[in-house]
């Protein structure tokens, strides 16, 4: 009868299971990542990649695991290394790789580093994530920033506004949009997007070196400053141009937003460039990409980098093999001129990008040599993940109104980053 | 009316010769329970007191043995008693609370009226059972997603209402932190009910049919059979709900961040999203495990009479 | 099964059921009612799945497709990239039905025997056993990713070292092999409650006559037990296929890559961090992620009915 049947049916795939592949270790000509590009844009970018080293004969397995912009990765990442089975590389960002570092578990690649001598053409401040007491043990393959504003041309030409220089001017073009009956600023209201917007509203409220001593030091009179308070009055200010539905909005409907022309503009990364492209607009001509205003001059920057963990000898060609090509300045064009994002090597030339990632390069050259080259607090390359996610919490509340007042805002500020220590 | 049942003493036959086949007998028992029994001590107690043992230890990102004492605990005391703003503490505490009631609560009242009123010979019962339990079958973060959509003023519930011509109907739960909470209730609500019913109804359909043709020959009203018989029969089943229901939401973690998209305002915090976030995204383990610890203590401060008072009343 | 029972199951005793005519359009009512708000989700979603993805994000949910394509679903089953590779998720459902049967069919033995142990073969001590099986429901699942990983590693180690010294891993460190031990063990605890609450209500009187007989321990088993355990066998493995087909969690941690069950595959297609979210595609993939479980829900219910053992005990 059916359960004697369904019995024989699971003792045959016992059996079968038990004489399945062995352990899943890579093989020697084989490069194992793990990583989140699920999507198609950035999986096409990382394709770039893939075939770079099938030229030079390796093969390529593919450990994706999406989500929460790498948090299941990490968790997998984590089971990985504890099982002793590490994968060749992981994508990884800023903290999460010195973590492993400070642990022992990455691989020492400084050879090859100084063979090629990256450190002469890796933005400074972003070598600080790449390379622990000055061993390297990642290599970055692109740079986004988050300081962006992204701009339907033809709303903008229909109200007659002009690029906002600084903050004033911002808000006086939302009350353009708002008087013209569109939505003047389009936001998902999920916790990383606030804070991801108000990176850049600090930078601009308070200035560059503002944001170094607050952010990037920790100082704690910046954070307990008139100029922080100031910031998230500004916040609040911006918050009034948003439409009543945007509380948990996905980052992308609200660029659909824009690209719509329902709404004006959005602030966000430069991963915003890939929605526009698949919708099949162009920079310039459909719409227009200007730095946060009061922030030109400077990025605020998150990277995407691949880590090396520490594998048996037969491995290691695998991962040469990888750091070099990821480096290399045809891989460098190719992944970013698919992903939107600008190259990590500041040698190359821009001439296969369009606006938006040219000056994204001139910018990423230019604020490297003023010292203006910053990590975004909100994207975890400013400070590690605790106190990153401290700083969430205290603008989402604010944002949301469970955190009533600036005063009280900065307050909590202070103190969750002194707890999250 | 019911027959009084014996359970089976082994030692109660003895004859004369033990011999080892005898004792052989009586050992398989033991033995054929012992594999599970050890699973479950390695795999799940041994793994709480790991889990406690790090929630005395300073580990961030990976374990680490540089123990601290009760400094953890002593962080989730004072998060425990801030309210204004919130902490995500508190605010998971107070969601586990109004989620977790409302999701057992309502799971089980509507589990059981849907399996009662199916159980009523009716026709076309093939196809409405499955189309309660449907929900199941989608995981939970489709259901999340799902939901989500459905729900949003914007392209959902409230728009289709209002183009339909009733424009005052507002309906912005989900986009409401106070609120969300209440969505994600919902949606859980909608997904496990169906199975809380199937569990009723096999329960139902299992009564001895010769108890229930005594009380119809008695005179009793179907509403006095149901409270009097059916339902006192039913309670072994309302506990095995009981516990899945526990035992799900403890587990959603998913569900809430689909429907809130991603926990705006820190809003829809969890037990579950609490521990995970602070092990996990914030490397802050020591704080998750304890977390993760004081959750534990609090099931069982709940479940361990309940289990107690459950189990002792059978001879 | 003896000629009573055939009786019996030829003209099962139905509950009360002279019923008036309001009563039944009530219950008629109400239950289309539910059925209504049960399927509207899924009505939503299958809408979804079919309209490009303009009208997605333009529109409002409710509306019928404007451009109905099945272009979603071809995309979903054969051609959507999880990761770099863009083949869909079908490669990954067998990797899930791989993982899935034996898990279900392991922990359900288990927890039938179990259950059977802990009723009808009664030790001192067994009322403790069983509640700290029930207790192990309780665990937070993501408390036990580490120390889980730890031990699969070292089971690993050990199926390398089979490997070189006899050419097979016997199982060990493959990682759907690795996920059924972790499924199985966290499992037993439900299964265990079900057929143990199933098999307390089971006439006792026959097993001891089967002991009187001179049967054993496996043959009362095999031959008395089993056969009439099809309601709870079925309410079972309803519920450990659901949750072990929708498990994301141990998923995605314990065997990424290559041997991915489907709602790892699934995610990745549905969940992108920076990239473009095509609703309509995602939708097509959860439904068919979802096909199998509604399979098995399907074809289960047939089995929900009236108790087999009813009017074979007589007083």
């Amino acid at each position: 009868m059916i359960l004697k049947a369904m019995l024989m049916l699971g003792a045959t795939a016992v059996g079968a299971l038990s004489f399945a592949g062995g352990a899943q270790a890579a093989d020697s000509k084989e490069v194992q990542m793990l990583h989140w590009w699920t999507s198609g844009g950035e999986a096409a970018a990382l394709n770039v990649v893939k075939q770079a080293l099938a030229k030079q004969g390796y093969g390529w397995k593919d450990v994706p695991v999406a989500g929460g912009g790498g948090g299941a990765a990490m968790t997998t990442l984590k089971a990985m290394v504890a099982a002793g089975n590490p994968p060749t590389a992981s994508q990884i960002l800023g903290y999460y790789a010195l973590d492993y570092a400070d642990a022992g578990k990455l691989a020492d690649i400084t050879p090859l580093a100084k063979k090629s001598d990256w450190a002469k053409v890796i933005p400074t401040a972003l070598q600080k994530f790449t390379t622990v007491d000055g061993k390297w043990g990642a290599v970055p393959i692109n740079i986004h920033s988050v300081n962006w504003i992204w701009i339907n041309k033809a709303v903008m030409e229909k109200i007659g506004g002009t690029e906002p220089k600084n903050f004033a001017e911002f808000v006086a073009l939302l009350d353009k949009a708002k008087k013209a009956g569109v939505v003047p600023l389009a936001l998902g209201g999920q916790p990383w997007q606030e804070a991801t917007m108000f990176d850049s509203i600090v930078a601009s409220t308070g200035g560059v070196d503002f944001y170094k001593k607050a952010f990037i030091d920790l100082d704690e009179s910046a954070l307990k400053s008139d100029t922080m308070k100031k910031s998230f009055d500004n916040l609040a200010k911006v918050r009034d141009y948003v439409d009543p539905n945007y509380t948990g909005r996905d980052w992308n409907l609200a660029t659909a937003m824009v690209i719509k022309g329902d709404a004006l503009v959005q602030v966000m990364g430069d991963w915003a460039k890939g929605e526009f492209a698949a919708a099949h607009k162009e920079a310039g001509k459909d719409f227009l990409c200007y730095r946060f205003p009061g922030t030109d001059g400077s990025v605020l920057y998150n990277t995407d980098m691949f880590a090396f963990f520490q594998v048996s000898g037969d491995r290691q060609a695998a991962q040469t093999a990888l750091a070099e090509t990821t480096m290399s300045p045809e891989v460098q064009i190719g992944f970013n001129i698919i992903k939107g994002s600008a190259p990590a090597r500041m040698d190359i030339s821009d001439a296969s990008f369009d606006t938006c990632g040219k000056k994204a390069i001139a910018d990423i050259k230019a604020a490297n040599a003023k010292g203006t080259f910053l990590g975004s607090l909100a994207q975890n390359y400013a400070q590690p993940p605790a106190v990153a996610t401290a700083y969430y919490d205290v603008v989402t509340k604010f944002v949301h109104g469970q955190i009533k007042s600036s005063d009280e805002a900065v307050t909590q500020l202070v103190a969750a980053i002194n707890s999250a220590k | 009316m019911a027959t009084a049942i014996d359970p089976i003493v082994t030692y109660a036959v003895q004859s004369p010769r033990r011999d080892m086949k005898d004792r052989l007998r009586d050992w398989i028992p033991r033995l054929v329970l012992a594999p599970s029994f050890a699973l479950i001590l390695v795999f799940v107690y041994g793994f709480n007191l790991w889990t406690l043992l790090i929630s005395f230890t300073n580990s961030k990102a990976f374990t680490n043995f540089s123990f601290i004492g009760w400094a953890n605990y002593a962080r989730l005391w004072t998060w425990t008693f801030q309210t204004d703003p919130p902490s995500n503490w508190y605010t998971a505490l107070v969601n586990m609370v109004l989620f977790g009631g409302l999701y057992v609560i309502f799971c089980l009242v509507l589990g059981l009226a849907l399996a009662i009123l199916l159980d009523q010979k009716i026709r076309g019962e093939g196809i409405l059972r499955p189309l309660y339990l449907y929900p199941l079958a989608l995981s939970f973060i489709v259901t999340g997603t799902a939901w989500k959509l459905f729900l949003d003023p914007g392209i959902g519930l409230e728009r289709a209402v209002h183009d339909l011509g009733w424009t005052s109907f507002h309906f912005d739960w989900v986009v409401n932190p106070r609120m969300m909470i209440y969505c994600v209730a919902i949606a859980g609500i909608w997904q496990t009910s169906g199975f809380v019913m199937a569990m009723f109804l096999a329960a139902l359909r299992g009564i001895d049919s010769e108890i229930l043709k005594a009380a119809q020959i008695d005179g009793a009203s179907a509403y006095a059979t149901y409270r009097r018989i059916i339902i006192p029969i039913m309670r072994p089943v309302f506990m095995s709900a009981l516990i899945i229901l526990t035992h799900m939401a403890i587990k959603s973690y998913d569900l809430v961040l689909s429907v809130t998209g991603k926990n705006p305002g820190g809003a829809a915090e969890l037990p579950s999203t609490f521990m995970y976030s602070y092990t996990f995204t914030r490397n802050q383990m020591g704080v998750g495990s304890a977390s993760a610890v004081v959750m534990l203590m609090t099931i069982a401060a709940i479940m361990i009479p309940y289990l107690y008072s459950e189990l002792r009343e059978k001879p | 099964m003896t000629v009573a029972a055939d009786a019996l199951m030829a003209a099962p005793a139905r509950k009360p059921t002279r019923h008036s005519m309001t009563t039944r359009v009530v219950i008629y009512g109400l239950l289309i009612v539910f059925a209504i708000v049960y399927l509207m989700p899924l009505v939503v979603m299958v809408m979804t799945s079919l309209k490009p993805l303009q009208e997605i994000t333009g529109g409002n949910m409710f509306y019928l497709p404007h451009d109905l394509s099945f272009e979603p679903w071809k995309k979903a089953w054969g051609t959507a990239c999880v990761g770099l590779t863009c083949a869909g998720i079908k490669g990954y459902v067998w990797n899930s039905v791989r993982m899935v049967v034996p898990a279900v069919l392991i922990s359900s033995l288990l927890g039938a025997l179990n259950g059977y142990v802990l009723t009808k073969w009664r030790f001192p001590g067994h009322k403790l056993v069983f509640g700290m099986m029930l207790f192990a429901c309780f665990i937070p699942f993501q408390s036990v990713l580490i120390p889980m990983a730890t031990i699969l590693g070292k089971l690993g180690g050990i199926g390398q070292t089979l490997i070189d010294a006899t050419g097979y891993s016997f199982g060990f460190g493959d990682p759907t092999v690795n996920l059924v031990l972790v499924h199985v063990v966290y499992g037993l605890g439900f299964t265990t409650l079900f057929f143990r609450n199933y098999y307390e209500t089971f006439p006792t009187e026959l097993v001891k006559a089967a002991q009187i007989d001179g049967a054993s321990f496996f043959q009362i088993f095999r031959r008395i037990l089993l056969p009439n355990s099809a309601p709870i066998f079925i309410v079972t493995v309803i519920y450990q296929f659901t949750n072990i087909w929708n498990d994301f969690l141990f998923g995605s941690t314990f065997a990424a890559g290559d041997s991915s069950p489907m709602t790892v595959a699934l995610y990745n297609i549905v969940n992108t961090s920076t990239g473009v979210i095509e609703y309509n595609v995602n939708m097509a993939a959860a439904i068919i992620a979802a096909a199998p479980t509604l399979v098995v829900y399907i074809l289960a219910g047939r089995y929900f009915v009236r108790g087999l053992m009813a009017g074979a005990v007589k007083g």
